[in-house]
C-alpha cells in the first residue's frame, strides 16, 4: 500500500508534465487539424531554455529559489513561445491548403532541424541543473517504508493545476477563446464573420509553445538532467496522452496525461522499467485501434 | 413493370441529436432514372452516403436486388462498389488528380483486373491472360471516352481539365466499374446549357443502352423533369412525395417545401 | 507587392528581431560542463550579432529579389559571399559557412524568376517536352553505365567504394519507402524498424544457425514483410497522421526490444562476427574456415581485400536495381495504380469498391520487404550490427531522400541520395550541418516544391502512346 502510494504521487507529478505537453498538441489538432510533430522539441527547447536561465539566474546572484523559479518560468514561457510562433509561420502557414502529407513532413523537419540546432549549439553531452528545490516531508509511513512527498511534486502540481485553470477560463470565457473554437468548426465561416483567422491560430501555437516550455521547466527541475534528445521521447508520451484523452479535448489531455503518467510509472514500479517506453506505445497503438476518439473525444464524422 | 432494383425501407439516420433522415423508404428499378429532389439540407446526400456504405443507417433495411439479394446496410464500404456492384460519384468532384484521365478508368476496373493478374502474381510474370485482359480493360475505357467526348484528353492528368470534363469523366469512371445501380450527386452543378444537354443524353443513353438504374440527386428543375422517370422528395429528412415528374410538379406539399408557406414567410 | 525602403527595414529589423530572440538563450549561452559537477555558460553573444546581422542583411536582399530588383539583390548577395569567404577572423568557421549561405541564398532567389521562366519555357516547347524525356532516358542508361564499370575505374580506392556502397543502400531504401510514400502516401516514419529485423534475422540465423545468405536474404525480406502486415494490419485503417506517428512509435519499440531482450540480441552490445556473403560458397578472406575454398582460390586469382568490396558493391547493386525494377513493374499492374489512387483520394477509393485496407497493407508489406533485404545486406557488409545503427534518425534520412528527390520520382532518388549522402562524406566540415540541413530542406521544400527535385510523373499506362515524348524511366 506504502509503495502504492509513493507511486501514485510520482505517477500524478510525471502525468502533470505530459498534461501540459498534451494541450499543445491537443490545441492545434483541433484548429488545423494537423499533428504538431515538431511539438515535443518545442518543450526540449523551453527545457534548455530554463536551464540557461536558471544559470543566469544563479550568475546574478538570485538566491530565493521562488523569485528564481518565478522569473525563469515567464522568461522560459516568453521565449519558447517565440519559438512556437516562428515554427508556425514559416513551416506550417504556407502549407495550408498544399496536399495533405506536406505539413506532416515539413514538421518532421522542423523537429530535425531543432534537434540538431540545440545540438550543435550546446552540445550532446546531457546538462545537469535546475536542482534549486530539495526535501521534502513523509507523508506517512507503513510496512516499514516512508512515503514521500518533495516540495517540487507539490510546485509541479500546483503550477499544472493553476496553470489548467487560467488556460480552461482563457478558452471558455474570453473572446480569444471563442474565435479559437469558432475557428475549430468552421475556418472559412470564422473568417467571413470577422475572426482573424491566421492570428488566431498563431495565438493557438504561441499558447501552446508557453505550456510546452513550463513542462519543459518542470521536467528540468524534477529530473535535474536533459539533453537535445528529451523532446522525441516526451513528445511521443505526450501525444499519446492526447490521443488518449480524445485529440481536440483539453481535459481529455490532461486526464491522458495523468493516465500515460500512472501507466509508465507503475509498470516501471511492478513490472520492468526498461519496458516502460514499449508498454506507453502499445497503449497508444490499442487506443488508437479500439476507440481512436480517445475517452473524451467525439466520434469524427467523414464529410463525403 | 419490372422489379425494384433498390428498396430503401424505413431508413433513419442520426447524428447525435440530429436526424438527417427520418424513415424514408422508396424504390428504384432497373433501366430508370429516379431522381430525388429537395431543399439543401433535406438529407439527399446522406441516403446516398447511406446507399454506398459511408455512413451505417440508424434504423432501416437497404435491399438491392440483381443476381441475389444483398443487404447493403450490413456491408463494408467499399464491398457494395466490388460485389453488390453500386457506383457512386460525389457532390464535389472526388477524381484521381493526379493520374491521367485513362488512368481513372483504369482504376475503376481494378477488382476485375485484380482477378485477371492473379493477385499481381500473373502480371508482374507478365503472362498473356493479364495483358489480354489489361487491352480489354483498355478498350471498355476507350468507348467510355468517345460516349464523353474525351479520347483526345486520355493521357492528361484528371486534374487540368475543365470543370465540365472531370464531370463527365467522373460519371465515366463509375460506369467503368460495371455498376448494377449508378447514383449521382449532383451530376449536373456548375454545367452551362451546353453542357448539361450533353450530360442528359449521357445519362439517357446509360439508362436505355446499357439498362443501369440510376439514383440522382439534382437541383437542376429542368433537368429532373426532362429526363427522370420517377421522383421522390425530401423536405427535413422526410419523403414528402414520389411520383411521376409532372404529378409530383403540382404536388401542394412540392411546392410548400420549396416555395415556403404564408406562415413561414411571416416569420422570416 | 509594391515595397518602399522603410517598410523593407522594418520588416527586415522585425525578422533580425526575431531571430535575435530565437537565439539569444540557445546560441547566445554555451552551457559546459564543469569538470564533475554543475555547469557554466560562455557568452557567444559577437557569434549571435553577427548572425543576426546577416539575417538582417540577407531579409532586405531576399524582399529585393521578391520586388524584381534583381540587381541590388546579387549585388548584396555577392558582397555576402565575398565577406564570407575572405580571411576574416570570426568567432567561429560556422559564421563563415552561415555568411555564405546566406549570400548564395540571395543570389539564387534573384535569379529564380529567370531561372524558372526560361526552363519552364523549354520545358513546355514540343521539341522540350521531346528533348527532356530523351534526356531522362539517356541521363538514366548513364547513371547505369557509370554504376557498373565504376568498382575498375582509377579513382575508385577503397572510401570510394565504401561510400558508393553506402550510396546504394540509400538508393535501395529510398526506393523501398518510396513505394510507401510517394506511391501509396502513406507516411511512414518507422521504416528503420523493419531495417533492423532484416539485418537481426540475417545476424542471428548465420551466426546461431550457419544459414548463409543467400539463403537468408528471402528469408529476411519474408520476415520484414511480416512484421510490416502484423504491424499494419491494424493502423493502416487509421487517417495517414496517425499512421505517421504510430510507425514512428513502432521504429522505437524495435530498437526498445533490441536493447532490452539481451538474450535475443546480446543487448547493446549488438553481434559481431558475422559472415559475410560468399560468391558460390567462396568466401572472402585470406583464408578459407575448413569446408570453404577462397575467392582466391576458386578464381586464381591473388587475394586483394578490394574484392570484396566490389563484390559487396554489386549485390547491393543488383538489389537496388531489382527494387527499381519491381517498383517500375508494379506501378504499370492493377496493385500499383491503386496504390497512387489511393494516396490521391482515399474515399474515391472505396466508392470504386477497392478495398483501402488490403490495399495499403500490400504497400507497406512491400516496403518492409525491400527493407529488410538491404537490412540483411548491412549486416553482412558491417559484419557487426547494434541497435545504435537503427535509431529515428535512419528513418529521417531515408525520408529526407525520398522528399528531397521527388515523392515517387525514382531517379530523384538517386540524386537526393548521392547529394545527401555523398556530399557530407565528401566535405567532412559538413558533416556536423548535415542534419540541421536535412531539416531545413525538408521544410524549404514542402514550402517550395512540394514534388521534390525531380516532379515529372510518368503515365502508367497511355492511350495515345505514339504521341509519347520520350522514353519511359
Amino acid at each position: 500500500m506504502a509503495y502504492f502510494s509513493q507511486q501514485l504521487i510520482n505517477a500524478v507529478t510525471l502525468g502533470a508534465i505530459y498534461g501540459l505537453i498534451a494541450i499543445g498538441y491537443t490545441m492545434v489538432y483541433g484548429i488545423i487539424g494537423m499533428i504538431n510533430f515538431a511539438h515535443g522539441e518545442i518543450f526540449m527547447i523551453g527545457s534548455f531554455i530554463s536551464l540557461i536561465g536558471f544559470l543566469i539566474c544563479a550568475a546574478l546572484g538570485i538566491s530565493s529559489a521562488p523569485i528564481a523559479i518565478l522569473l525563469v518560468l515567464l522568461l522560459a514561457m516568453a521565449f519558447t513561445a517565440i519559438y512556437g510562433w516562428t515554427i508556425e509561420r514559416v513551416a506550417y502557414r504556407p502549407l495550408r491548403g498544399s496536399f495533405k502529407l506536406a505539413p506532416l513532413i515539413s514538421a518532421i523537419g522542423v523537429s530535425i532541424l531543432l534537434q540538431n540546432y540545440v545540438q550543435l549549439a550546446q552540445g550532446a553531452r546531457p546538462k545537469p541543473g535546475g536542482d534549486i528545490v530539495v526535501g521534502g516531508f513523509n507523508l506517512f509511513s507503513a510496512d516499514g517504508f516512508d512515503v514521500r512527498v518533495t516540495w517540487l511534486q507539490i510546485i509541479i502540481v500546483v503550477v499544472t493545476v493553476v496553470l489548467m485553470g487560467g488556460f480552461s477560463w482563457l478558452i471558455s470565457s474570453t473572446s480569444l477563446g471563442r474565435q479559437q473554437r469558432a475557428c475549430e468548426q468552421d475556418m472559412k465561416m470564422a473568417a467571413l464573420l470577422g475572426v482573424n483567422v491566421d492570428r488566431t491560430i498563431s495565438l493557438t501555437f504561441v499558447m501552446g509553445a508557453a505550456l510546452a516550455a513550463v513542462a519543459g521547466m518542470l521536467f528540468l527541475m524534477y529530473y535535474g538532467i536533459i539533453d537535445f534528445y528529451i523532446g522525441f521521447l516526451a513528445g511521443i508520451k505526450a501525444f499519446t496522452a492526447a490521443v488518449l484523452g480524445g485529440i481536440g479535448s483539453l481535459p481529455g489531455a490532461m486526464l491522458g496525461g495523468l493516465l500515460i503518467g500512472m501507466i509508465e510509472v507503475f509498470w516501471a514500479g511492478y513490472f520492468s522499467s526498461e519496458y516502460k517506453d514499449v508498454a506507453v506505445f502499445a497503449i497508444l497503438v490499442l487506443v488508437l485501434i479500439f476507440r481512436p476518439s480517445g475517452l473524451l473525444g467525439r466520434p469524427e464524422i467523414e464529410k463525403v | 413493370m419490372s422489379a425494384p432494383l433498390i428498396e430503401v425501407e424505413h431508413l433513419t439516420m442520426r447524428f447525435g441529436g440530429l436526424v438527417a433522415v427520418d424513415d424514408v423508404s422508396f424504390t428504384a428499378r432497373p433501366a430508370e432514372i429516379t431522381a430525388i429532389i429537395g431543399p439543401n439540407g433535406a438529407g439527399k446526400t446522406t441516403v446516398f452516403n447511406c446507399i454506398t456504405g459511408f455512413y451505417k443507417p440508424t434504423i432501416g433495411r437497404l435491399t438491392l436486388r440483381s443476381d441475389r439479394e444483398y443487404l447493403l446496410e450490413r456491408m463494408l464500404g467499399h464491398e457494395i462498389g466490388q460485389k453488390a456492384k453500386v457506383a457512386r460519384t460525389f457532390q464535389n468532384i472526388r477524381l484521381f488528380p493526379g493520374m491521367t484521365v485513362l488512368e481513372n478508368l483504369m482504376v475503376a476496373q481494378h477488382n476485375k483486373l485484380m482477378r485477371a493478374s492473379g493477385m499481381t502474381v500473373f502480371g508482374l510474370l507478365g503472362l498473356k491472360s493479364f495483358r489480354t485482359a489489361e487491352a480489354q480493360a483498355v478498350e471498355i475505357a476507350r468507348s467510355w471516352l468517345e460516349r464523353i467526348d474525351l479520347v483526345a484528353d486520355a493521357d492528361r492528368p484528371a486534374g487540368e481539365l475543365p470543370y465540365g470534363a472531370q464531370r463527365r469523366l467522373e460519371i465515366a469512371r463509375a460506369m467503368c466499374t460495371g455498376p448494377r445501380l449508378l447514383c449521382l450527386d449532383e451530376p449536373a452543378a456548375g454545367l452551362n446549357p451546353r453542357e448539361s444537354a450533353a450530360l442528359n443524353d449521357l445519362l439517357t443513353s446509360i439508362r436505355d443502352k446499357d439498362g443501369i438504374g440510376v439514383l440522382l440527386i439534382e437541383h437542376d428543375m429542368s433537368v429532373v423533369m426532362k429526363i427522370s422517370d420517377h421522383v421522390v422528395v425530401l423536405d427535413y429528412g422526410r419523403k414528402i412525395a414520389e411520383g411521376a415528374p409532372a404529378a409530383v410538379q403540382k404536388d401542394p406539399a412540392v411546392i410548400r417545401a420549396y416555395l415556403g408557406t404564408d406562415e413561414e414567410e411571416a416569420h422570416a | 507587392m509594391k515595397r518602399d525602403l522603410p517598410s523593407m527595414l522594418k520588416d527586415a529589423a522585425l525578422t533580425a528581431l526575431v531571430s535575435a530572440a530565437l537565439g539569444i538563450f540557445i546560441v547566445g549561452f554555451r552551457t559546459n560542463s564543469l569538470g564533475g559537477k554543475g555547469l557554466q555558460f560562455d557568452f557567444q553573444l559577437v557569434d549571435l550579432a553577427i548572425a543576426v546581422a546577416t539575417i538582417f542583411v540577407g531579409r532586405i536582399g531576399l524582399l529585393l529579389a521578391a520586388i524584381g530588383q534583381r540587381w541590388p539583390a546579387l549585388v548584396l548577395g555577392a558582397i555576402l559571399g565575398v565577406i564570407g569567404a575572405a580571411p576574416l577572423t570570426l568567432p567561429s568557421t560556422f559564421l563563415h559557412w552561415f555568411i555564405v549561405l546566406a549570400g548564395a541564398v540571395i543570389i539564387l532567389r534573384g535569379l529564380w524568376p529567370w531561372a524558372s521562366q526560361t526552363l519552364g519555357q523549354a520545358q513546355r516547347s514540343r521539341r522540350g517536352v521531346h528533348m527532356s524525356g530523351v534526356a531522362a532516358r539517356w541521363f538514366g542508361v548513364a547513371l547505369l553505365i557509370v554504376a557498373f564499370t565504376m568498382p575498375f575505374m582509377p579513382f575508385a580506392d577503397q572510401k570510394t567504394m565504401d561510400l558508393a556502397v553506402l550510396i546504394l543502400t540509400y538508393i535501395m531504401l529510398g526506393w523501398g519507402l518510396n513505394i510507401v510514400v510517394g506511391l501509396a502516401g502513406l507516411l511512414d516514419l518507422g521504416y528503420v524498424a523493419f531495417y533492423a529485423v532484416g539485418a537481426y534475422s540475417y545476424a542471428l540465423l548465420s551466426t546461431q544457425y550457419g544459414l548463409s545468405f543467400w539463403v537468408v536474404l528471402p528469408l529476411a525480406g519474408m520476415m520484414a514483410a511480416t512484421f510490416g502486415l502484423v504491424l499494419g494490419f491494424p493502423v493502416l485503417r487509421l487517417r495517414g497522421d496517425y499512421l505517421a506517428i504510430v510507425t514512428m512509435g513502432f521504429g522505437e519499440i524495435i530498437r526498445l526490444v533490441l536493447l532490452n531482450w539481451v538474450d535475443l540480441s546480446s543487448g547493446p552490445a549488438g553481434i559481431g562476427n558475422i559472415p559475410g556473403p560468399t560468391f558460390f560458397g567462396a568466401v572472402f578472406a585470406e583464408t578459407a574456415p575448413a569446408g570453404h575454398q577462397t575467392f582466391a582460390q576458386m578464381t586464381g586469382l591473388p587475394f586483394s581485400g578490394n574484392q570484396r568490396l566490389i563484390f559487396l558493391y554489386y549485390i547491393i547493386l543488383a538489389l537496388a536495381l531489382v527494387t527499381n525494377a519491381f517498383t517500375q513493374r508494379i506501378r504499370r499492374l492493377p496493385v500499383g495504380r491503386a496504390w497512387e489512387a489511393l494516396r490521391e483520394d482515399e474515399t474515391a477509393c472505396k466508392a470504386l469498391g477497392i478495398n483501402p485496407t488490403n490495399t495499403k497493407l500490400t504497400a507497406f508489406a512491400v516496403g518492409a520487404m525491400f527493407a529488410g533485404f538491404a537490412g540483411s545486406f548491412f549486416a553482412a557488409k558491417q559484419r557487426f550490427i547494434s541497435p545504435e545503427s537503427f535509431t529515428f534518425i535512419e528513418s529521417a534520412i531515408i525520408l529526407a531522400i525520398v522528399v528531397l528527390g521527388g515523392l515517387g520520382s525514382q531517379i530523384g532518388v538517386v540524386l537526393a541520395a548521392v547529394l545527401l549522402i555523398g556530399l557530407p562524406e565528401w566535405f567532412r566540415d559538413l558533416g556536423t550541418y548535415r542534419m540541421v540541413a536535412f531539416g531545413g530542406a525538408m521544410v524549404l521544400i514542402m514550402a517550395f516544391r512540394p514534388r521534390g527535385l525531380i516532379s515529372h510523373r510518368e503515365p502508367s499506362i497511355r492511350l495515345h502512346p505514339k504521341l509519347q515524348a520520350g522514353g519511359s524511366t
